[in-house]
């Protein structure tokens, strides 16, 4: 794996364009950070490697927006949650397509990696979801 | 810091605009309508002469193209020249300016502090409002993939109604509650009192919650006028004690937070105030709690200790946090009722406290009341700040 690129949020959304979900794993203490940071926020290593990571995971809570920023307005209603991946690290996103019926804690889901969204000037990072 | 109960500071003012919709008026001419309540409550006060410093909470520039606050407010409430410093910590902006003021006053820099808040928001659209309120979440990875405000609270009820089988019910009663505190607050927002059927009949905003359980879109402003404890008798007969200060932060994004049924920011700045201050949850009188979402009230009264974890459903249905009750939470209406302009909220609350402790607060007043509490959340938790209040002795 290589170990060139940066560990930030750009990076991270960056893979998305690659179809891989990726975290920094510190080097010093293992800690996994899912987004990847430049500092251990656990021990202040500063030395990380790059691991890629499966998209499955279960949600462990959810809503449904009903009233949402311009940008997201049309959307509406849409379903977001917080998907717990296998690896215990937890990620927040859009879950298309699902209804409030649908919905549930425990629901097994996986990360698709998006299309990358160029309707504003920053930032253009590609939007990840979740499907079941 | 363990005080043995000995005061931080002493309040020996404070000021409070009506909250609601100020047509016309910018934030700057709101904060002046509060800081005139405050020096004609305490008129041997001479605030150009014994101010040494003001903080002000404001959450957003974006509300009035307006930043730089602390400049601003210090101008049109009468102080230039007077060191003035905005805090911002999203929705706790005048927990925080209210600490920061305590910061002051005890490391003896400044005898005299005025600390408050003021937000103007009522110009714009909800959906305006809704994506500067978000500001104070993640961006990238919580306002980036659209979820709002409303929708992390509502992430969190969620999760504590699959935990504990919390019921939308329950959630919702909290608004009835505080809109009848709020119908006894001549300077609340909404002065009407709501059934839980209309309630539960609304809209969803982001399902669990629906538009009655949020808080409301206002303007206001609000501030304290504080001062070392040995010198209160300069300017008043009925200082209000400040004896505990808590503030703590957390992971900005909800989804980094090991728990999503509890805000681990409020456990620690009331363990920190409780601690201080030598006393515990159930010495507390009254309480103004962070309303911004009703489910946001339930999950302080566990975070608070007002009850166990998982057992908020059944505390506001048995009716002892409404006014009579044995710990009447957000008699003010709270930010439900009251009102939100988010930067004001803080120290709004601190004003209920003062008028409760003082035997001012009318219709909705607490029967020997001698001990409050406050607590201001930012954000969907990323910091909390609360402070435990006094009737001097």
């Amino acid at each position: 794996m290589s170990t060139q690129e940066p560990f930030t949020i750009e990076q991270f959304y960056k893979f998305m364009t690659q179809k891989k979900l990726m975290a920094g794993r510190c080097l010093k203490c293992g800690k996994i950070h899912l987004p990847p940071r430049l500092l251990c926020d656990n021990c202040y290593g500063q030395q990380f490697e790059w691991m890629q990571i499966s998209g499955k995971g279960k949600l462990v809570t959810y809503t449904v927006i009903h009233v949402a920023p311009q940008q997201f307005q049309a959307l509406t209603p849409y379903a977001v949650g917080i998907v717990q991946l296998e690896n215990g690290l937890r990620i927040p996103g859009m879950i298309p397509g699902l209804t409030q019926e649908q919905l549930k804690i425990g629901l097994e889901l996986t990360l698709d990696f998006g299309t990358c969204s160029t309707s504003q000037t920053w930032p253009q990072w590609q939007r990840y979801c979740f499907e079941p | 810091m363990r005080l043995n109960g000995k005061p931080l500071v002493s309040i020996v003012s404070a000021g409070m605009s009506k909250f609601g919709k100020h047509d016309g008026l910018l934030a700057r001419e709101i904060f002046s309508i509060a800081a005139s309540e405050a020096f004609s409550r305490c008129p041997k006060l001479n605030p150009k002469s014994d101010i040494k410093a003001l903080f002000i909470g404001q959450m957003g520039e974006a509300y009035e193209h307006q930043g730089h606050m602390g400049a601003v407010s210090a101008d049109w409430a009468g102080l230039v020249g007077v060191p003035a410093t905005r805090t911002e910590s999203a929705c706790a902006s005048s927990g925080a300016a209210l600490r920061a003021g305590i910061y002051a006053v005890m490391s003896g820099l400044a005898d005299v502090v005025m600390v408050g808040g003021a937000e103007k928001m009522t110009h714009r659209t909800t959906s305006e409002v809704t994506e500067y309120l978000a500001m104070a979440s993640d961006y990238p990875f919580e306002q980036f993939h659209g979820i709002t405000f409303p929708g992390l609270f509502a992430m969190m009820a969620t999760a504590h109604m699959h935990a504990y089988g919390t019921t939308e019910k329950q959630i919702t009663m909290a608004a009835v509650k505080n809109h009848f505190h709020g119908s006894l607050n001549p300077k609340a927002h909404i002065q009407k009192e709501i059934t839980l059927e209309n309630a539960m009949a609304s809209r969803y905003v982001a399902w669990p919650l629906k538009l009655y359980d949020c808080s409301l879109i206002t303007d206001g402003a609000s501030c304290l006028i504080l001062t070392r404890p040995e010198l209160a008798s300069k300017y008043t007969d009925t200082p209000v004690q400040i004896v505990g200060s808590g503030q703590a932060s957390d992971s900005i994004g909800l989804y980094e937070r090991k728990s999503l049924t509890s805000l681990q920011s409020t456990k620690t700045a009331a363990k920190m105030a409780y601690d201080m201050a030598e006393v515990k949850p159930s010495d507390m009188n009254m309480a103004e709690v962070h309303d911004c979402f009703t489910f946001a009230e339930l999950m302080a009264y566990e975070d608070l200790g007002f009850c166990k974890e998982g057992e908020s459903g059944k505390l506001i249905e048995s009716g002892e946090t409404r006014l009579g009750g044995c710990i009447p939470v957000n008699t003010s209406g709270g930010l439900k009722a009251k009102g939100h302009p988010v930067g004001a909220t803080g120290t709004a609350q601190a004003y209920e406290i003062y008028l409760q402790l003082t035997d001012q607060a009318g219709k909705r007043q607490v029967k020997d009341a001698n001990i409050g509490l406050t607590h201001n959340v930012g954000g969907s938790g990323a910091t909390a700040a609360v402070h435990i209040y006094r009737r001097d002795k």
